[in-house]
């Protein structure tokens, strides 16, 4: 049967990783390939580059470190961050990553995606959705997605809104709550699974892990099929394998 | 000694490519990995690799605007049975039809058309990450060392339905048993990413560098 995965994510700024762990024996910390490696031993199932001061002018900074990671891990590799045209895509794919991750430049221009699935095919076009709850006065509760790094409101319906954007081509979701994310409250489960619920295609589920049960709630009760998190690995504070084992011991089918 | 892999403009050949370097060096090979939209240098490659990511029709079409490359492939792997291992869509091409967004002919290496996996609830679409093998002939010499059990990455929403039984070499399941490694011959297939499936991929890619069917 089909495992569910699990995905560090490193976010990079300069070509740098942000939020280092101190690993024994790592040459340089900084170095997200190093780091890549690590998660690579650990057995990861995916890798997750966040390139989050992404421009033009260091678009090829972020190139070299996906040339390199892909020249040592045999694993999936998906970049996010900054990814506005086709030919940005097309950059990073030739680069070695498996999957692009498109956030703001999929609410400004919606045929972006359906176009890069068309080029591309779909199954490397992640949407990802920062989402924010709101209340409407009938104390119904919606999700709001949001840009610029959750900073950016846009009034469009999360649920719609991952419709339309299954209808564009993506091949999966990341869904982000921006009212979790940093918090380690764990992730906003009744956000991921409307979402997973509503939507034929595979969705992960990222923002606020704190713990190693936040991973299996993803799972189990959000209906995600994979779960990222960033800062329980970077800190060292848990090992894929740990987590990996955790998941296990809930009942939860994982890779060895 | 070199191993062809085809270029011709699908996705990510950089990985296929450093693959099948680091299966070279790790499995103390002696091949040259060579990434060519070249005719010649296929037809006069001793192994030939047709990656591929998209859409089938795509694919099709990228690799028939290549001047000669069919004829290459028809000659070097037909008529002079050299091994061919086709990776994913790769792999899908060389069944009789493809029926993502129309109907569109393949090499019919492979009897069999590839059909839409049917989305269902818990069981999205695409069939996507690591799932464990069936493997259902265990004598095959590029299956030599892979297990029931072992993970292979799998990223795909068609799947091959093979019309001989024999030909299908290893399954997953997936709500049913879906073609992961398929092959006739000097020909095998799979719908896994083995330049993507870590240890086992960089084992499976080495055994076909050491098949001499």
């Amino acid at each position: 049967m089909l495992k569910a995965r699990v995905i560090p994510c490193l976010d990079v700024k300069d070509g740098r990783v942000v939020k280092g762990i101190n690993f024994v024996n790592l040459r340089d910390a900084g170095d997200p390939v190093e780091q890549a490696r690590v998660y690579d031993a650990q057995g990861a199932d995916e890798l997750c580059f966040l390139d989050i001061n992404a421009s033009h002018e260091n678009r090829g900074v972020m190139l070299d470190v996906v040339r390199r990671t892909a020249e040592q891990c045999f694993m999936p590799l998906t970049v996010g961050g900054g990814v506005r045209t086709v030919d940005d895509v097309r950059a990073l794919l030739l680069a070695g990553a498996d999957k692009v991750s498109i956030n703001t430049a999929a609410v400004q221009n919606p045929d972006f995606v359906r176009e890069a699935a068309r080029k591309f095919g779909s199954q490397c076009i992640v949407v990802a959705i920062d989402a924010r709850r709101g209340t409407w006065p009938s104390n119904q509760t919606y999700f709001e997605v949001f840009t610029h790094g959750g900073r950016k409101a846009t009034g469009i319906d999360a649920v719609d809104w991952a419709r339309r954007m299954v209808e564009a081509g993506a091949g999966e979701l990341l869904l982000t709550s921006m009212d979790r994310d940093g918090t380690r409250q764990g992730f906003d489960i009744e956000f991921t699974r409307t979402i997973a619920d509503t939507v034929p295609i595979p969705v992960i589920a990222s923002g606020g892990v704190g713990s190693l049960d936040h991973l299996v709630d993803g799972i189990r009760d959000g209906h995600a099929t994979a779960v990222l998190a960033a800062s329980i690995f970077h800190y060292g504070e848990f090992s894929i394998a740990q987590a990996k084992a955790h998941l296990r011991s809930a009942g939860i089918a994982v890779r060895d | 000694m070199t191993v062809a892999i085809i270029d011709y403009g699908s996705g990510n050949l950089r990985s296929a490519a450093k693959a099948f370097e680091r299966a070279v060096r790790d499995h103390g090979l002696a091949e040259d990995v060579a990434v060519t939209p070249d005719a010649e240098r296929v037809a006069t490659a001793e192994h030939i690799v047709l990656p591929g990511v998209g859409a089938f029709a795509d694919c099709r079409r990228g690799l028939l605007a290549l001047d000669g490359m069919m004829a290459a492939l028809d000659e070097a792997v037909r008529l002079r049975g050299r091994p061919f291992l086709g990776i994913c869509v790769g792999m899908q091409l060389m069944a009789t039809r493809g029926l993502e967004h129309g109907e569109h002919p393949g090499f019919d290496w492979i009897a069999g058309d590839v059909r839409e996996i049917p989305a269902a609830p818990g069981r999205p679409v695409p069939h996507m990450g690591w799932n464990d093998l069936r493997v259902a002939s265990g004598d095959h010499p590029v299956l030599r060392g892979i297990e029931d059990g072992d993970h292979a990455y799998f990223v795909h929403s068609y799947a091959l339905v093979c019309e001989q039984p024999a030909d299908v070499l290893a399954t997953v399941d997936y709500g049913r048993p879906l073609a992961a490694v398929v092959g006739h011959g000097n020909i095998i297939g799979t719908q896994f990413h083995p330049e993507k499936s870590q240890a086992i991929g960089l084992k499976f890619l080495a055994n076909f560098l050491s098949w001499r069917p």
